[in-house]
């Protein structure tokens, strides 16, 4: 044996195996997220995370404060504020992620709908989604020179998400091809882009909604009010429950708001998400609730139900 | 929609979680032919299982109209064409991920096109299978897609595979067809020391065998599939392996700490062992196993952890970790099967990229041993290999690599970490 003196140390027996249980799935997508969060930070030279401060951007940054452990998170998080975002959302920003973790958050404002007023009464949801999300996103990335962007998509989320890779390169116009997709083998990630591409890379490709949730119990991970239920003021909508979240929520003839406890399954801008009656106060409830309700998540966002082809679509655009 | 008044009691929601909590994982590819009825018989799984959201089939009912594909109800097919290409052409060319649980196991099914020219999706989807269905159409038997299917499987890895001989309500569920396509292929998985094999007559249109055992086929005791695929051992999840730990990330926060990330490849180890970081050969003590959740006393293999060592040596990104009695491979020079997945043809003596772990070195192929007829898996001499093709090839790296062959049992292999998880290289 050739062990260097200095190092010679106590050479302890052999671990038996039964010593530690095989990984539970909770476990095992835990590690293939941090193995992911780590090959981020090598592999490139500028990565951003996308936080859109929903329960995935929750669950994504808490295993990114582990992958990282003790460091911190070598890359800032940027949210890309369509400045109709739910009150308690830019609290929640502001004052635990900013405030309590102390990260760095770059909110980023499309100037060109500010300018234009943009909004999502006036305006389709296409040209509004555009306008307010995709471009400002595109944008961001081009001015800060970021050259991956780590999102929350999940591909049990809706149809052509299921089809795309864990590292998935966009072109010069931050466009989706889903036909010219890189093989990926194993975990060995091809993270190296040509002039002009960028990367945008999935930690939480694998993980369900249900997995989410579990996790987020089991690791009680902090998230904004919204999901939980509360008295909230609303207006019933086209089948929707549209919370009033402030004085410039434009109402429609005979429509007048009313307390009704609800909460939120996803987050988007507030105009344009569905609340649902609930009564889930905590995260076990919510369980309870999505193992009786069994609707998928994006119901409750009106911009998706276009057509079954709409989110491709946008991807293929540049949406995220 | 008033879910509320359904909901279980926390308590009863809590003991769900406990449950779900212990559960293990299995993820499985599908592979075949076109037209062999993989998405049916998939989608089939989901809807019997209870896996498909109530809003999902609504839609899928409008669609199943729309297209025209079945009669009345639901084409469980439909749940899996995802891209709006594979809409209109009817085929799959991209892998579908799809998540489903039973009260016993949670799943991850790839689905993978069955065309040639997918061949690279198809491995995409093979690489982090524990098992693979492979399907054939009883009335057509073993297809060269079924061959060549097999064989990618089990480069990859996959020592797991259940042939599921489809449509058997075509056949009048006739035992004998069943037999002889059983027959046929166990002659060819003889040579691929696939470890498991099963044989599985179903119908995926009809349910038949997929979630419920089938009363149509008499002649055939036995789980259905779901049965199987809830049951079996999930390969791969073993700790008996060497310990095997690619560095992935050296984290240096501050002066006082310098640990290396990355995620135990195989074997376990504890505080207080020897290890050798390599190629550099270094030795050095675990001084601690770091986690955000606490120090660890030991890690196991699948586990992403961050190791701190007694000595100040010199290790980077791509260094690999093992124990001084059980070293792997340190070599330039390797002897590997590809799959070739490039529309420019392999060049002997042309500069590669390789990625090895956390590791990326320039590559040359030195010689192309032979290509691999996936037909009858003969060899026949070959100067390169085109897109799709197989090979034996010699690589020679700039520096060198840390690798173990692949499985014990089997030396069509090599450049692969360890057995307890899969990896292997990829030229760029
Ligand atoms: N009779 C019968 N037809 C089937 C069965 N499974 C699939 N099919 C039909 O075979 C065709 C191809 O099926 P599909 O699932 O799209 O095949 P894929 O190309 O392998 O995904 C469709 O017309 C199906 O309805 C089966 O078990 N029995």
């Amino acid at each position: 044996m050739h062990h260097s003196n200095s190092s010679r140390a106590r050479v302890l027996p052999a671990s038996s195996p039964s010593a530690l249980a095989p990984l539970s799935h909770l476990r095992r997508l835990e590690a293939e997220s941090i193995h992911i969060l780590r090959e981020v930070s090598e592999a490139f030279e500028n990565p951003v995370m996308l936080f859109s401060v929903g329960k995935d951007s929750c669950v994504m940054l808490h295993l990114a404060r582990k992958a990282f452990f003790p460091g911190s998170i070598p890359f800032p998080l940027l949210h890309i504020d369509s400045t109709w975002e739910f009150r308690e959302l830019i609290e929640f920003r502001e004052s635990y992620v900013k405030g309590e973790l102390g990260l760095n958050v770059i909110a980023y404002v499309s100037d060109e709908g500010v300018r234009d007023g943009v909004n999502p009464f006036d305006y389709s949801s296409q040209v509004y989604t555009d306008v307010m999300r995709t471009r400002p996103l595109k944008e961001a990335l081009t001015k800060y020179r970021f050259d991956v962007a780590i999102g929350g998509g999940r591909r049990d989320e809706e149809k052509s998400r299921a089809k795309e890779r864990i590292f998935s390169f966009r072109d010069q116009q931050h466009r989706w091809d889903p036909k010219n997709q890189r093989p990926e083998l194993w975990d060995l990630y091809n993270t190296w882009v040509h002039r002009g591409q960028s990367m945008r890379a999935f930690p939480l490709s694998n993980w369900t909604e249900l997995d989410v949730w579990q996790y987020i119990h089991l690791e009680k991970i902090p998230l904004a009010p919204l999901y939980f239920a509360a008295p909230r003021p609303v207006v019933e909508r086209d089948g929707d429950m549209i919370m009033v979240d402030d004085e410039r929520m434009r109402l429609r003839e005979g429509e007048e708001a009313q307390t009704r406890v609800v909460r939120f399954r996803t987050l988007g801008c507030y105009p344009v998400t569905g609340a649902v009656t609930s009564e889930a106060t905590t995260v076990l409830d919510i369980v309870g609730e999505l193992l009786t309700t069994r609707f998928s998540e994006r119901q409750g966002r009106a911009v998706d139900r276009d057509e079954s082809a709409a989110m491709e679509r946008k991807k293929r655009d540049g949406y995220f | 929609m008033s879910p509320s008044s359904l909901a279980p009691t926390p308590a009863a929601t809590a003991a769900f979680l406990d449950n779900r909590e212990q559960m293990d994982l299995l993820r499985f590819v599908t592979c075949g032919s076109v037209d062999d009825g993989k998405s049916t018989l998939v989608g089939r799984l989901l809807l019997d299982a209870g896996a498909v959201y109530d809003d999902q089939i609504g839609a899928l009912l409008r669609d199943s109209e729309k297209h025209g594909t079945i009669g009345i109800g639901v084409d469980p097919a439909l749940i899996f064409d995802g891209l709006e290409d594979e809409r209109q052409q009817g085929i799959t060319i991209d892998v579908a991920y799809r998540y489903f649980q039973t009260a016993r196991r949670k799943f991850i099914i790839a689905d993978c096109p069955g065309h040639q020219q997918y061949t690279r999706n198809m491995a995409t989807a093979a690489s982090t299978a524990d098992l693979a269905i492979i399907l054939v159409d009883a009335r057509k038997g073993l297809l060269p897609q079924t061959l060549r299917h097999t064989f990618i499987v089990s480069l990859l890895g996959v020592r797991r595979v259940i042939l599921a001989v489809n449509k058997m309500d075509h056949v009048n569920y006739d035992q004998a067809i069943f037999r002889e396509i059983c027959d046929a292929y166990s002659r060819f998985t003889a040579e691929l020391k696939i470890p498991h094999v099963d044989y599985l007559p179903l119908s995926g249109l009809l349910g038949e065998n997929v979630v419920r055992r089938s009363s149509k086929m008499p002649w055939r005791q036995g789980p259905s599939l779901l049965e199987l695929l809830e049951t079996c051992a999930v390969p791969g999840q073993e700790t008996t392996g060497d310990f095997r730990f690619a560095v992935q990330r050296v984290n240096r926060p501050h002066a006082e700490f310098r640990g290396f990330s990355g995620t135990v490849a195989a074997g376990t180890i504890q505080v207080g062992e020897t290890i050798v970081a390599l190629p550099g050969r270094k030795y050095s003590t675990v001084q601690s196993i770091v986690s955000f959740d606490g120090a660890l006393e030991k890690a196991r293999a699948g586990m992403a952890v961050t190791l701190t060592l007694a000595d100040e040596i010199d290790v980077s990104r791509g260094d690999m970790f093992a124990r001084p009695v059980e070293l792997p491979r340190v070599d330039r020079r390797a002897e590997a099967m590809l799959i070739w997945m490039s529309e420019q043809p392999l060049l002997p003596g042309r500069a590669y990229w390789l990625k090895h772990t956390a590791r990326h070195t320039i590559a040359e192929i030195g010689a192309v041993r032979y290509r691999v007829d996936v037909n009858d898996l003969s060899r026949k001499q070959a100067a390169t290999l085109q897109l799709n093709e197989i090979g034996r090839c010699q690589v020679l790296t700039r520096d060198p690599l840390v690798y173990d062959d692949y499985a014990t049992n089997c030396d069509r292999h090599s450049k692969n970490v360890a057995p307890g998880r899969r990896s292997g290289a990829q030229l760029l």
